[in-house]
């Protein structure tokens, strides 16, 4: 017998452990997210570029003609592009996850007895840092190009916590897509054709107050208008009770939606 | 009366690694697999033979819980597949035909990370990787990402990320499809080893040869219907007579050769691809003996000539009425 044969010997038989919480499931599943960023650093490449090229090139180029001049105008945009930045990365989860599927990884997961819902816990763990990493990195350029938050550390962090949310919720719909769309480059095409148009009809870039009175009807009740005024809220100060209920109803109303959905897709294409 | 019966019925299930009967999947207007009963004995290598779209891959994910059927029922370790499934879950583990694995990982990492999901601990799962790494002879490897492994490479992970809970049934789903010869042999011999060992093995194969050299028992799926099953010597038994096969030095006295063989067999030979070789259809050795003294008394010298049963190739050419070649129709 070679030595290859006892290895392999040693290998089978090889009892079960006792079966693990759901949450330790999905715990795994967050590690297996912080692996990713250890060995794909460039995909924050991805997420912070094109914040970052907006930022530039919105305060430095039209800054001045927007708001008069160009450190005014940082003040006014850099809330906004938070929120940007946040509902744009969504889109990169929705195309991990079909990723994901596309190469039968999930059907090893799915063949595996743990909580159904575990992996896509992870793939929010994942989400959820590369919102406060991408975050993180567009607020110090901010605050280097001279951005000064008006309220102070706590209501950045108070910010960060509603873009958390912002970003959770807003996550469900690329997941939806993500398994619904097996190519990940059509769920990046179809989600940025439907955020570009929501993105850049609302007061993030500009006061909605010049624009035409249909136009300024939807930017009025877009939901990335009334996150981005709760952000302006919370980092500069005079953040309402109400403005920021206001822009939690879309993540609380996408998640209550489309969670359940999520599991019925996963559970139904079986 | 009856509660014997039925009870004689659940023992006999139990005895199966995996007890089918009636499996049906549709998708759509297609009937993917269309009523499949099948019996796999605990500790075989079983094969699930056929030609692409024929159903193996469906058949296969209903077993493994990953597709619902449409109609039928199934024990998997003495489970049922859908009442149970998580029991089943726990008593199986499947390939996949696209590696299942995480190619931004490294080797150790995706083995761990199943591990922990499995409900390894820490140190624990660190070292059911890496003895897992050794065993299918990846060691080197634990510290590389999946995505520059060899094809070779990431398929023993693949399969090595099935075993870290030693499971009742593995499905291997087409384990060595678009692999090179050697890393095909190095595949075999890993199935060989864990079927050996107790594992029961259900695996599917468009390769005839791959079918006949693994498995116990084959059966033979076409157009989501089985076709035939038995032992791959009952199968090919089913053509009904032997195989002469010759090879020529000189491939310019192929015509003459394949001459000389029809008169003294009454069949037409047909040539082998590559040239050189014949194979006819000889109803007894005595008839091929004849025909081979034929050959070399009219100056024909052969390499190599063997008699044998005809080649599984045959065989589902008979069953089916068409060639075992990839139909072109999507898997689905």
């Amino acid at each position: 017998m070679t030595s290859e044969d006892t290895a392999m010997r040693a290998l089978t038989a090889v009892a079960r452990p006792p079966r693990p919480s759901g949450l330790s499931n999905a715990l795994v599943f967050g590690w297996r997210a912080v692996l990713k960023f250890r060995h794909v650093p460039e995909q924050l490449f991805d997420l912070v570029m094109t914040p970052i090229m907006f930022t530039l090139l919105f305060t430095f180029v039209f800054g001045g003609a927007l708001a008069g001049s160009s450190s005014d105008y940082l003040q006014y945009f850099l809330p906004g592009i938070l929120v940007q930045t946040v509902v744009f990365n969504a889109v990169y989860s929705g195309m991990g996850l079909s990723t994901d599927l596309g190469k039968g990884l999930f059907d090893r997961f799915r063949s595996l007895p743990i909580w159904p819902l575990a992996p896509f816990a992870g793939l929010m763990v994942g989400d959820v840092m590369r919102h406060l990493i991408a975050g993180g990195i567009i607020l110090t350029i901010g605050l280097i190009l001279g951005y000064r938050p008006d309220a102070g550390i706590a209501g950045v962090l108070a910010a960060f916590l509603l873009l958390v949310a912002i970003g959770f919720g807003t996550g469900w719909i690329f997941i939806v897509l993500g398994l619904l769309i097996r190519t990940p480059t059509t769920v990046m095409t179809l989600g940025f054709s439907v955020l570009f148009p929501i993105v850049f009809a609302s007061n993030i870039m500009v006061d909605p107050a010049t624009m035409p009175s249909w136009l300024r009807t939807f930017v009025d009740v877009n939901p990335v208008s009334l996150m981005t005024t709760a952000m302006r809220g919370l980092m500069g100060g005079g953040a309402t009770i109400s403005q920021i209920g206001l822009a939690l109803l879309a993540p609380v109303i996408l998640t209550l939606l489309l969670a359940p959905l999520t599991l019925w897709i996963y559970t139904s294409r079986r | 009366m009856h509660a014997n019966r039925d009870s004689a019925a659940t023992e006999s299930a139990m005895a199966m690694a995996v007890s089918a009967r009636g499996l049906v999947k549709r998708f759509g207007e297609l009937t993917a697999v269309a009523g499949i009963d099948l019996d796999v004995p605990r500790g075989m290598i079983f094969a699930i033979l056929g030609p692409n779209g024929a159903g193996k891959t469906t058949l296969m994910r209903m077993l493994a819980t990953l597709t619902a059927p449409d109609a039928g029922n199934a024990t998997v370790m003495g489970h049922d597949l859908v009442a149970e499934a998580d029991e089943v879950r726990g008593a199986i583990a499947m390939t996949g035909q696209f590696a299942s694995l995480d190619e931004d990982l490294t080797g150790r990492e995706n083995l761990m990370l199943l591990a922990r999901l499995w409900g390894f601990r820490g140190v624990e799962a660190k070292r059911r990787a890496d003895d897992l790494l050794a065993a299918f002879d990846l060691a080197h490897a634990a510290q590389k990402q999946v995505k520059d492994y060899s094809g070779g490479m990431r398929r023993r992970l693949d399969i090595a990320a099935s075993l870290i809970v030693t499971p009742g049934v593995l499905f291997l789903d087409e384990p060595t499809t678009g692999l090179d010869p050697k890393a095909r042999q190095d595949v075999w011999r890993m199935i060989r080893q864990l079927a050996d060992s107790g594992v029961t093995i259900l695996l599917t194969t468009q390769y005839l040869d791959e079918a006949d050299q693994l498995a116990a028992r084959i059966a033979v799926i076409d157009r989501g219907r089985k076709i035939a099953e038995g032992t791959s010597r009952e199968l090919k038994a089913q053509t009904g007579s032997g195989s002469l096969r010759v090879a020529l030095y000189d491939p310019s006295q192929l015509d003459e050769a394949a001459r000389l063989l029809e008169a003294r067999l009454g069949h037409a030979p047909q040539p082998n691809v590559e040239g050189g070789e014949l194979s006819v259809t000889a109803s007894s050795a005595k008839e091929a003996n004849a025909a081979v003294a034929d050959l070399l008394a009219a100056g024909i010298e052969l390499s190599d000539f063997t008699m044998g049963q005809p080649s599984l190739d045959s065989v589902f050419f008979a069953l089916t009425g068409h060639a075992a070649e990839p139909s072109g129709e999507p898997t689905p």
